[in-house]
C-alpha cells in the first residue's frame, strides 16, 4: 500500500515536472529573441550616448577586441571587450570598460570613451550599488557630475590633480559622499593611463580597417 | 469554505483580508520595490499575473494532487510562472526588469500567493479561484501603488516619473513634479519610509474598520429596548 502512493505521488510529481518543463522551455525559445534585442537596444543606448552616432559609421557593439591581459588588473575587469569606434575605416575612439572596487558598496561598473588624441569622450556608469540620495549622483538622471570628465586627458588636468577638490584635485564631491566620486575619478584615470600605453598597438592593429585583417588578429587570441 | 460567495470574495481580497494590511504577507516586495509608481507597478502587475494563474492552476488539479505532494507540486508551478513571468518581463520591459533585479524572481517567495494556494485555490472551484487571485492581487497592488505614489512624492518630489519603462515612450511626458528640481527627502527614498508609511496605513485602515463597526452598530439599534444582554466574559456553562 505505502508502496504503491509512494509510486503514484512519484508519477504525478514527474508529470508536473515534465509539463513545467515544456512550458518553461517554450516561454524561453519564443522570448529570447526578443530578450537579445532588448539587451542590445539598451546598450546601444548608451554606447551611442557615449560616442554619438554621426561620430561612427560601424557597428561598434560588434566591433570589439579583448583587453590584452597584462591591463585587466589596471582596469579592474576580469576579462572584458575593448569597443572600436571608426570612421571610413579610421579609428576614432576606443570605448573601455572599467570597474572600481573601491566604491562605498560593490562594484561601481563604468564605461569610458577615449578619442584617439587621448581625450576623454564620454563616462557612463552602468551599475553600481551606492547609498540612494549620496553616491548616486554618479547617474546622469540624478546629477551631471559625469559629465565633468568630458574632455579632460592626461594632460588636462595632469595626473596628480586627478583627485577631489577637497584632497587638492580638480573634481568636485558629492555633498555628503567622498568615497563613491573619489573612486570613480581615480578609476577613469586608470583608463587614460590604459589607453596611453596600449595606443600605438590598437593603432597599428586597428585604423586601417579590412575585415579580414580584423578578424585574423581577433581569431589569433582567441 | 466551498460556499463562499463572489462577493465575499471581492471582499476579502479588496478589504476584509487584505494581503499587504491584515495578513501582513509579501512584505519583502512592498517594503522593497515601493521607492516609486513604477516599480510598484511592474511588481503589482507581475504579482498579480502570477497569483491569478496559480490559483486557476491549483484549482483545476485540485482533486487529483493530495497528501503529501500538495505543497512540492504547488511551488513547481509558482516556480514556473514566475520564470515564465520574469522572461516575458525581461523581453518587453528590459529596462524596468533591469531596475527591479532581484524582486522579480524573488516573487517565488512571496508567501501571499503560496498562501492563497493552499488555503482557497486547493479548496475552491477555478471561476472562484481565479476571482480569488485578481482580488488579493489587486488589494496587494493598491497598497503597494499607495505606499510608492507616497514615497515617491515625499522622496523625490515627483509622480509617475520613468513611467515609459512600462508602458512606452508616450508615457514619459505623465512625470508630475510636486517639488522644485533639487529636491530629495532621504528617509522616504530608504526602507525606514516604507515602514512608516506601511504602519500609517495599517493605521487608518483599523481606524476605518472600528468607525463602521460602531456605526453599524447604532444602525440596526442592536440595543433594542428589553433586548437580553449578551453575555461577553466568564464562561458559559
Amino acid at each position: 500500500m505505502l508502496n504503491s502512493s509512494i509510486w503514484k505521488n512519484c508519477c504525478i510529481l514527474g508529470i508536473f515536472g515534465l509539463i513545467t518543463g515544456i512550458l518553461l522551455s517554450v516561454t524561453y525559445e519564443k522570448t529570447k529573441n526578443k530578450i537579445a534585442e532588448s539587451e542590445r537596444k539598451v546598450a546601444k543606448k548608451i554606447y551611442f550616448e557615449i560616442i554619438p552616432v554621426e561620430r561612427h559609421d560601424n557597428d561598434i557593439l560588434s566591433d570589439t577586441t579583448d583587453i590584452p591581459e597584462e591591463y585587466l588588473s589596471l582596469l579592474g575587469v576580469k576579462k572584458g571587450k575593448i569597443n572600436l569606434v571608426r570612421k571610413n575605416n579610421q579609428l576614432v575612439a576606443i570605448i573601455v570598460p572599467i570597474t572600481s572596487s573601491n566604491g562605498y558598496s560593490g562594484d561601481i561598473k563604468m564605461l569610458v570613451g577615449i578619442n584617439v588624441n587621448g581625450t576623454i569622450a564620454a563616462t557612463r556608469v552602468l551599475s553600481h550599488k551606492e547609498t540612494v540620495g549620496l553616491g548616486d549622483k554618479l547617474d546622469l538622471s540624478k546629477s551631471d557630475w559625469i559629465l565633468s570628465f568630458n574632455g579632460k586627458s592626461l594632460t588636462n588636468p595632469k595626473p596628480e590633480l586627478w583627485k577631489l577638490k577637497k584632497d587638492g584635485g580638480y573634481f568636485d564631491q558629492f555633498t555628503g559622499a567622498t568615497i563613491t566620486p573619489k573612486a570613480v575619478v581615480s578609476q577613469v584615470l586608470n583608463a587614460l593611463v590604459y589607453y596611453e600605453k596600449d595606443k600605438l598597438r590598437l593603432f597599428e592593429e586597428f585604423s586601417i580597417y579590412s575585415p579580414v585583417i580584423a578578424e585574423n588578429i581577433i581569431g589569433d587570441k582567441n | 469554505m466551498s460556499g463562499i460567495s463572489y462577493k465575499e470574495i471581492i471582499n476579502n481580497g479588496l478589504w476584509k483580508n487584505n494581503a499587504a494590511l491584515v495578513q501582513l504577507l509579501g512584505l519583502c516586495p512592498l517594503l522593497a520595490v515601493s521607492s516609486s509608481v513604477v516599480k510598484a507597478t511592474g511588481i503589482s502587475l507581475a504579482t498579480m499575473l502570477i497569483l491569478t494563474f496559480t490559483n486557476i492552476a491549483v484549482s483545476l488539479m485540485r482533486n487529483k494532487v493530495s497528501g503529501v505532494i500538495k505543497i512540492p507540486s504547488f511551488v513547481i508551478i509558482i516556480a514556473t510562472l514566475t520564470t515564465c513571468t520574469e522572461l516575458i518581463m525581461k523581453a518587453f520591459t528590459y529596462e524596468l526588469y533591469v531596475l527591479l533585479g532581484i524582486f522579480v524572481p524573488l516573487i517565488v517567495t512571496n508567501g501571499v500567493i503560496l498562501g492563497r494556494a493552499n488555503d482557497f485555490a486547493s479548496k475552491n472551484n477555478v471561476l472562484k479561484s481565479a476571482l480569488d487571485g485578481i482580488m488579493i492581487g489587486a488589494g496587494f497592488s493598491f497598497v503597494l501603488l499607495t505606499i510608492g505614489a507616497i514615497r515617491e512624492i515625499l522622496g523625490v518630489g515627483t509622480l509617475f516619473s520613468n513611467m515609459d519603462l512600462l508602458f512606452g515612450s508616450f508615457a514619459a511626458s505623465w512625470t508630475i513634479r510636486f517639488f522644485s528640481e533639487g529636491y530629495g527627502f532621504l528617509i522616504f527614498v530608504l526602507p525606514p519610509g516604507a515602514f512608516i508609511i506601511m504602519g500609517i496605513l495599517i493605521a487608518l485602515k483599523n481606524v476605518i474598520d472600528s468607525k463602521v463597526a460602531r456605526y453599524d452598530k447604532n444602525e440596526d439599534g442592536s440595543l433594542k429596548k428589553g433586548a437580553k444582554r449578551i453575555r461577553t466574559t466568564g464562561t458559559i456553562i
